[in-house]
């Protein structure tokens, strides 16, 4: 990652959500919206973050562009390298652990054909490593799926939900 | 007990859309801020009474949360903030969740209260950036509602008082949990903690005196204004007023966030969780979060669930996260799943915790596949012991207190494992875990 990358044009949408994200904050710490304009712009381009983008964020809010690369590969929602279309996190932790959240890992890994923290090749879909507790640990086991939360899965019910993604 | 009790979760009784302010307007919502808005009780007296309510910190530390406020330089003339920790993160942990899906005017009048207090005109909550699909939408709606209803603002409802409440979201990292560490975070900088002193209060975000409080505890706030500060007190036990959300989880048979009165009698929690997942026996529970010490069930079927009980019993309320575990569960496999974690979540700033994490984990691992040996147990609680009390943020310390209460109280089941190539004790063929 570098400045030599460049930088893209962010879209109209994403100014209008940073601005939206600077307003909250004291006048000269509009940096305090990186994470929000970081969200954004993953969100609009394709699920992860390219260099180009990151300098352009760091463009906007007047920031180095380091540090907006040291913020993307800090926090976990973050992707810095390419990533399939549909983010699938299975929560492993204690309390979904304890009710069988190993077993939901293997089925989707089968289903899928491929190991946490990869993507299937046609792009569909990315299994993500997921480290922490997903907050919904009386609903175990759980899964987040491009942010929804689904609790009290079964192996049928996380087909349905992955049979219903386009 | 009676339904019309509970205080972080007045509005789940009702069916429809029970987050609407209407809804919350039914259950005795915005009263009390409209008394401090009427002038009938100016700051200090809003802190003397949560002070006398005897609340304590739902984040974890079980800080009385009135001394907390009565930190704040209040009336000094300087910008200051108030901070909701909505980042939830602790494993086994989901009550702030609901509270911003059920309840989001409740944390409202319970930050917008408490910023006046300690006289901070701008509050931010800080949720966590997994919940950017239900709770945060949930708890902007609510914001937005309570704005077009002139509860919050310049001059509210005529009062003089000024107080702006925004929303931040994070992105994915435990440590943002951390008060310092959140602090950072929401200066738009990696979460890691800072060194203490100089404490939020004098020195926190933006450098301004800044107190952070979680969600729960700010929700309890509304309800003991408006009902006075002993109705809290006369809910609970001595030391640990008021309801707290338990969230019991694992081998029951109906996890649920479940607001109690402090002090219910563990086998009472136990039952209204639905008791033991298919009638099997108690083994262990982990009483408030992953951070603190495993009981064995012998250690708490008598207790009553309250700060002081569970501490003298050697281990922590800790945020009220009921990990539940039967007879089938293997131990090492327990606390090696916990190890990982800290070791994921560690944010590398100090030797010990980084270093320490990755060894931990690196050893458990080793065991499961069986090729650990005894020395291995003295290890681990030595290294535990090098890290518990020489780090920045006492994430180092929920490191090392899962490793030190499993091997003290179940280190025959490492032993096993150790000796039987790393079989566990559960699945043996004559298994009683005992
Ligand atoms: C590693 C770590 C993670 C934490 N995570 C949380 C959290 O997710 N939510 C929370 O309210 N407090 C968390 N805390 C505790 C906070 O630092 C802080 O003590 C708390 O938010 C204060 O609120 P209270 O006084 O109302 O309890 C965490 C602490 C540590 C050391
Ligand atoms: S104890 Fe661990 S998480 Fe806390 S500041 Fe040190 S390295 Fe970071
Ligand atoms: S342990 Fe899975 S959501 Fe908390």
């Amino acid at each position: 990652m570098s400045a030599q990358a460049g930088t893209v044009a962010l879209s109209d949408h994403v100014c209008a959500e940073i601005d939206r994200w600077i307003e909250k904050f004291p006048e000269g710490q509009q940096r305090s919206a990186v994470l929000a304009a970081l969200h954004a712009v993953q969100h609009e381009t394709g699920g992860y973050l390219t260099p180009a983008l990151m300098n352009a964020v760091a463009d906007y809010l007047e920031m180095p562009p380091i540090q907006v690369y040291e913020v993307a590969t800090f926090y976990s929602m973050f992707e810095t390298k390419p990533v399939g279309r549909h983010s699938i996190s299975v929560c492993t932790n204690i309390s979904c652990m304890l009710r069988g959240a190993d077993d939901i890992v293997a089925h989707i890994e089968n289903r899928l054909g491929i190991r946490t923290g990869e993507s299937t090749p046609d792009g569909k879909f990315y299994l993500k490593q997921e480290e922490e507790c997903l907050a919904a640990c009386c609903g175990a086991p759980m899964m987040m799926v491009d942010h929804r939360y689904h609790e009290n899965l079964t192996p049928a019910a996380v087909d349905e939900v992955l049979d219903g993604l386009e | 007990m009676p339904e019309h009790d509970l205080v972080c979760f007045a509005t789940r009784r009702f069916e429809s859309e029970p987050w609407t302010l209407q809804n919350y307007l039914a259950v005795g919502g915005y009263q009390a801020w409209q008394k401090v808005l009427d002038g009938e009780l100016d700051r200090a007296a809003i802190i003397e009474q949560v002070k006398a309510s005897g609340l304590r910190g739902r984040g974890g530390a079980g800080f009385p949360t009135g001394l907390k406020h009565s930190f704040m330089p209040r009336e000094a003339p300087v910008q200051k903030y108030l901070v909701c920790n909505s980042d939830e993160s602790e494993p086994g942990t989901c009550h702030d969740r609901e509270i911003l899906r059920l309840n989001p005017h409740s944390l409202i009048e319970g930050m917008a209260i408490s910023a006046y207090a300690m006289g901070a005109t701008v509050a931010y909550n800080y949720i966590r950036g997994e919940f950017m699909d239900e709770p945060v939408p949930r708890f902007e709606t609510a914001l937005q509602e309570a704005y077009d209803a002139g509860w919050l603002g310049a001059n509210v409802k005529g009062s003089g008082i000024d107080v702006d409440i925004h929303t931040f979201v994070g992105a994915g990292a435990y440590i943002c949990g951390e008060e310092t560490g959140l602090l950072e975070s929401l200066e738009g900088k990696p979460g890691k903690p800072r060194f203490k002193p100089p404490f939020p209060a004098q020195h926190g975000l933006y450098g301004a005196p800044t107190t952070i409080n979680n969600t729960q505890s700010l929700a309890s706030i509304p309800t003991i204004i408006r009902k006075g500060p002993q109705w809290f007190v006369d809910i609970g036990v001595e030391g640990s007023s008021g309801t707290a959300i338990f969230s019991v989880s694992g081998h029951v048979e109906k996890p649920g966030n479940y607001e109690l009165p402090l002090g219910i009698p563990f086998r009472e929690l136990l039952e209204i969780a639905g008791g033991m997942q298919g009638g099997r026996e108690l083994k262990a529970v982990i009483p408030g979060g992953s951070s603190v010490q495993v009981m064995p069930a012998a250690n708490i079927v008598d207790l009553t669930m309250d700060f002081d009980t569970i501490k003298a019993a050697g281990s922590s309320l800790g945020t009220g996260a009921v990990v539940v575990m039967d007879e089938t569960t293997c131990m090492v496999n327990m606390l090696r799943r916990i190890s990982r974690f800290y070791y994921a979540e560690s944010c590398g700033q100090c030797t010990p915790c980084r270093e320490g994490t990755g060894w931990l984990y690196r050893v458990l691992t080793r065991i499961m596949e069986g090729s650990g040996t005894h020395a291995d147990l003295d290890m681990l609680v030595d290294v535990a012991n090098k890290i518990e009390g020489h780090t920045i943020c006492a994430l180092g310390d929920a490191a090392a207190w899962p490793v030190q209460s499993f091997l003290k109280h179940f280190r025959h089941e490492f032993e096993y494992m150790i000796d039987h190539g790393g079989r566990s004790i559960v699945s043996a063929p004559d298994a009683v875990a005992a």
